[in-house]
Order: C-alpha cells, then structure tokens, then sequence
C-alpha cells in the first residue's frame, strides 16, 4: 500500500518531525515499501493468540514510595540548552 | 606478540604474576591505537587521562582481581558520568550525563581501565555502523568493509586489538552481527541479567548490554562482571548469578544441539552455509548430537521485529525534544515548531525513518493492523524456540546470510539491510541469550557461528562455545592490518 503525501505528514506531524519536502517524497517510497513488506505477517491466523509485548514474566514492580535526591538541580541543568534562574527555559507555547 | 594483541585472562595471569602492569597493557593499547585508528575509525571519544589514572591506581594497590587493570571500551550509548554520550548523534552530541550506567559503574568498582567510547550506528538503528552521525568504521578484515553493527565501533576495536574486550547493546543483532562480521566473540545475555540502567534506550523490551571479546574465556568473564540484578532497571532479574567460568569445560559428549532449517534458507551465502555444516560436524565428532529441527515462524520474525522495535522507538525517542538535554534549534518561534525544527536537526535519515515507522503503526486506525499484530507474532515465534529447547540444549545458525559486505552497498537499500539481521532478530523477539563466536572464514573474511541458549543459560552456550574453540583454530585468528 502506497502512503499519500497527506498521511505522511500527519505522522510526522504525530512524531514532531519537521520534513522537507523531499523527505516527505522519499520517507513516503520508503514507508510504503516496508509497510508492504509487512503484509506477510497476514499469512498467520492469530486471532486466538495473545499478544507477547514482553518476555518476562513480571508484571507490575513496586517499591516503596519514598522521596530520594540523587542530583542536584545544578546537574540536571547542566545540559540544558536554555535556563534562567534554575529552570528550563522553553520558547512561547501560546 | 604485543600486549594488546592477548586476551584478558592472558593478560590477568601476567598481572598477577606480577611480570606486566596495567599501564603497561595500556601503553600497548594506546601505541595500537595511534598507529591503526586512522584507518579503522572505532573510537568516538578516547579517555586517554582517566585510563591513565586508573591503571596507574590499580597498579598502585597491586590487586589485580576479575578485570582489574584491563584496558576495554564502551559503546558510545552507555552512560559516563562526565564523559559525553553522543549515541553517535547530532542530538546528543554535547550530551555530558551526570551518571555512570549500572555496568559502567560495575566496571568502575573493578577498576577496569576505559580507554573511550566506540562508534555505532546512530542510537543503535542500522547493520553497518554507516548511520553515524560522525564517521563509518572500517572493518579490520578489509577496510573496504563495514564492520556491521550497530555496535560495530565496538567490534573493530576488539578484533583490531585496540582494546581488549568491548561492551556493546543488542536490540536485533548489534553484538553478534558485528562480532561475526569482525571474528570476535560477542554475547547478547538473556533479556534481564544484565542492568539496562543508563543504557540510551532504543526498543526497550528488546535491548540488553552484553560483550565482544577475543575468546569465550573472556566472554565467560566479562559476563560474570555485568551480570546480575539492579534495582534502577525493573527488568532485570533477581535471579542468582553464577560464575561463568565454571562453564568452560570442553566437553559435549551427549548434547544435543538443534538446527532449524529455516535459518538456511534462500539469501543465505552457500559458503555460509559451506562453514557452518563443517562447524556441525566438528560438533558432531566431539560427541554432541546434532540434528536439524524446524523453528517455522522464523520467517515472520523480521516483519514483527521492524513493527514492534520502531514502535517502542518512537515512544522512546520522544524525549529528545530540545529541552532538557541535547540539541536545540534555537530559532524557532514556538514550542512545537521548535520541537520538530530541533528533531529534523538532530536525527540522522534511519532514526527519523524508524520514528515515522513506529509513530505510522501506533497510530489510530493502524495500531490493531500492525503494532497488536505484531505482538501476536511475537509470542508465535517464542513458542517455537519453547518448543525447541523442550528438546535440545543449544541452537546452532549462522550469525549472518553473508560475511561482511562492502561500504555503500546496502545503504541505499533500507529492506536489504535490515536483511542482515534475519538470523539475530528472532532471538531478541523471543528473549533468550545467544552468542556469535568465529566458526570459519569465506575468501579471508570471518563467518560467525551463532549459538543460541534457554532462558538464563548463558553457561550451556560458554561450554558448547568454549569446546568449540579448544578444538578449532579460528578463535585468534587476526587481520593483517597495520603490518605493513
């Protein structure tokens, strides 16, 4: 199934991707090409098995709710790009 | 011989005998380095000071313990506190963590001596090591070639005798396809014996940290380093951890090792196949019972795999968004556009491509056709390698359909490269452990042999491994570069 020009930058609008237009062309080939490839697993009859998103058996893991410092704001800051007075410093959202 | 040139447990025993030091150890290092890096090109970062100091420390205390004193290197998407982290990325490429990942630490505690860290594909997404933002690694076996990856910085140091052992990450292959590619050894664990923590996350329900060393006796050792359960990774397990070189023992008599057909099948080079039935052999001659057996939804396991790994990267990659860390595109005018202005910068053609895949196939309308299919062929191919080793200790196959190919050829073919994991990505899908160990050489180029374990058999594998090298030459063997 080809992917239309629309679809592929509706994803890349869902993945806040920024494509120039050639990308668009050829993520668009590209995509569509896989995404072909892929049919295959529709030779398989899986309607009744359960899907297997991990291999282990471990369901929810808990530990106790406790407060831990183990940086300083000074090190979780060190590689922002932007900040002012001890914060991340964003452009304008509205 | 030059000290770089050995293998760790080689080199332990002339520690301990007190006959080298680890600054001598790096010494040979770093003069194999200068006089081979600029044609092999493994190295992002060289840490060439803090290496020194360490060596010089342990020398210092005498105690030359597990892999104290011995030079090695990381793959550059293990976090190091204060030693950037670039994943090999435009995105991270003035990353500095303010953490040692688990395994990092855990080398640290030995005073293993980090001499940098090694280049990849660009957080880890690609076969060749060709997707670096930065520079291709060359292969130590023909320069012409790609070391294969993603962790084939990694690979190429090892097997160019630049570091002694490697630590590198393996999503569908990027250990053992390089470690093939380049005729080392190379150990992807079972998913959860090793700490993911600080690792840079790509396919988190399929990454696992393992080794690339020069024999299984190293293997076997680095192993017992980084093994074990962590509480900052809830994926690891709490389950005990032995010492792997209890495993090396050579001997097979009466294992039986399964050989699924469909892992010889159409695209895999018959000189491939040539090597690894001469390797079944040998196997057979030192007593092992082989026999071919059938694991029938192989061929399903690369779809589901470039469903389920972009889907999870997708998700995972989200948080680069020029905020906290990383590149920012400081000249967009609002959040969004900034968001996807600093993306597009950052990310190279395969990760964006990897993104857009995995972001198309969680999407609404999409999710039920591919990602929850995907998952249901996930458990089909688990269930056949249950069904396999209800009847047999190890699975034998090719590391790799070819040895490595040439720089450039597939990198304009994205579904012809992703072809070069077929053999390895059924065994990151099903969780188990396996390792690549050198099984014999096509027109001078190494040809892995990959032998895949139960769940937390990692020593089953080392023994079967470990017989196979004591009873063959291949193991050891090196490239001829830099003799000139």
């Amino acid at each position: 199934m080809a992917l239309t020009g629309k679809e592929v930058e509706h994803v890349a609008m869902l993945a806040r991707l920024k494509l120039s237009e050639e990308d668009q062309k050829k993520f668009g080939e590209q995509l569509s090409a896989i995404l072909d490839y892929m049919k295959r697993l529709n030779d398989l009859d899986t309607e009744k098995v359960e899907p297997l998103a991990h291999v282990l058996p471990l369901h929810n893991v808990f530990r106790s709710d406790e407060a831990r410092q183990e940086f300083s704001r000074e090190e979780m800051l060190a590689n922002a790009p932007l900040e002012e007075s001890g914060l991340f410093k964003v452009p304008k959202i509205m | 011989m030059e000290l770089c040139q050995l293998t760790a447990h080689e080199l332990k025993d002339k520690l301990v005998q007190k006959e080298i030091t680890a600054t001598d150890i790096l010494d040979s290092c770093l003069q194999r380095v200068a006089q081979v890096e600029t044609q092999v090109k493994a190295f992002v970062t060289l840490t060439e000071e803090s290496a020194r100091e360490t060596a010089r420390a342990v020398d210092e205390k005498g105690d030359y313990r597990g892999l104290a004193g011995i030079t090695c290197a990381l793959k550059d998407n293990l976090c190091t506190k204060g030693i950037r982290t670039t994943c090999s990325s435009r995105m991270l490429e003035n990353f500095v963590p303010p953490y040692d990942a688990t395994v990092v630490r855990k080398m640290k505690d030995e005073q293993a001596v980090i001499l940098g860290k090694l280049n990849m594909d660009e957080f880890a997404m690609g076969s060749s090591t060709e997707n670096s933002a930065f520079f291709p690694t060359s292969n130590p076996w023909d320069l012409e070639r790609v070391p294969g990856g993603s962790s084939g910085g990694s690979a190429a140091a090892v097997a160019a005798d630049e570091v002694i052992y490697a630590l590198g990450s393996d999503t569908g292959g990027s250990i053992r396809q390089p470690a093939a590619f380049c005729g080392v050894v190379g150990m992807k664990p079972t998913y959860g014996r090793v700490s993911r923590y600080g690792l840079v996350a790509f396919a988190s329900s399929l990454d696992q940290i393992g080794s690339l060393t020069k024999d299984v006796t190293d293997c076997a050792l680095v192993l017992n380093l980084i093994s074990g359960y962590d509480k900052m990774d809830s994926t690891s397990v709490n389950a005990e951890v032995p010492d792997y070189t209890r495993f090396l023992v050579p001997d097979i008599k009466g294992f039986k090792i399964g050989v699924p057909r469909e892992y010889f099948q159409a695209g895999v080079d018959e000189r491939v196949k040539e090597v690894i039935k001469q390797a079944l052999l040998k196997m057979e001659d030192l007593g092992a019972m082989v026999e071919e057996t059938s694991l029938p939804h192989t061929e399903y396991a690369l779809p589901a795999y470039y469903i389920i790994a972009p889907a999870e990267a997708s998700s995972n990659l989200a948080r680069f968004d020029g905020v906290r860390y990383g590149l920012r595109d400081t000249e967009a005018e609002n959040i969004i556009e900034m968001f996807a202005s600093t993306r597009a910068r950052g990310f190279g053609p395969e990760v964006k491509r990897r993104i857009m895949l995995g972001t198309y196939a969680l999407s609404s309308g999409y999710y039920d056709a591919y990602y929850l299919k995907a998952l249901k062929v996930r458990r089909l191919v688990k269930e056949d390698f249950d069904r396999a080793f209800a009847r047999y200790d190890v699975l034998a196959v090719p590391t790799t359909p070819t040895v490595a190919f040439k720089i450039h050829e597939k990198s304009d073919n994205v579904l012809s490269m992703y072809m070069s994991d077929i053999a390895t990505i059924p065994i990151n899908l099903a969780g188990v452990p396996a390792l690549s160990i050198p099984g014999g050489f096509v027109d001078g180029l190494p040809v892995g042999l990959q032998l895949i374990g139960k769940p937390f058999a990692e020593g089953t594998i080392l023994r079967v491994a470990y017989t196979f090298e004591q009873n063959t030459d291949y193991v050891g063997r090196k490239p001829k570069l830099g003799v000139n």
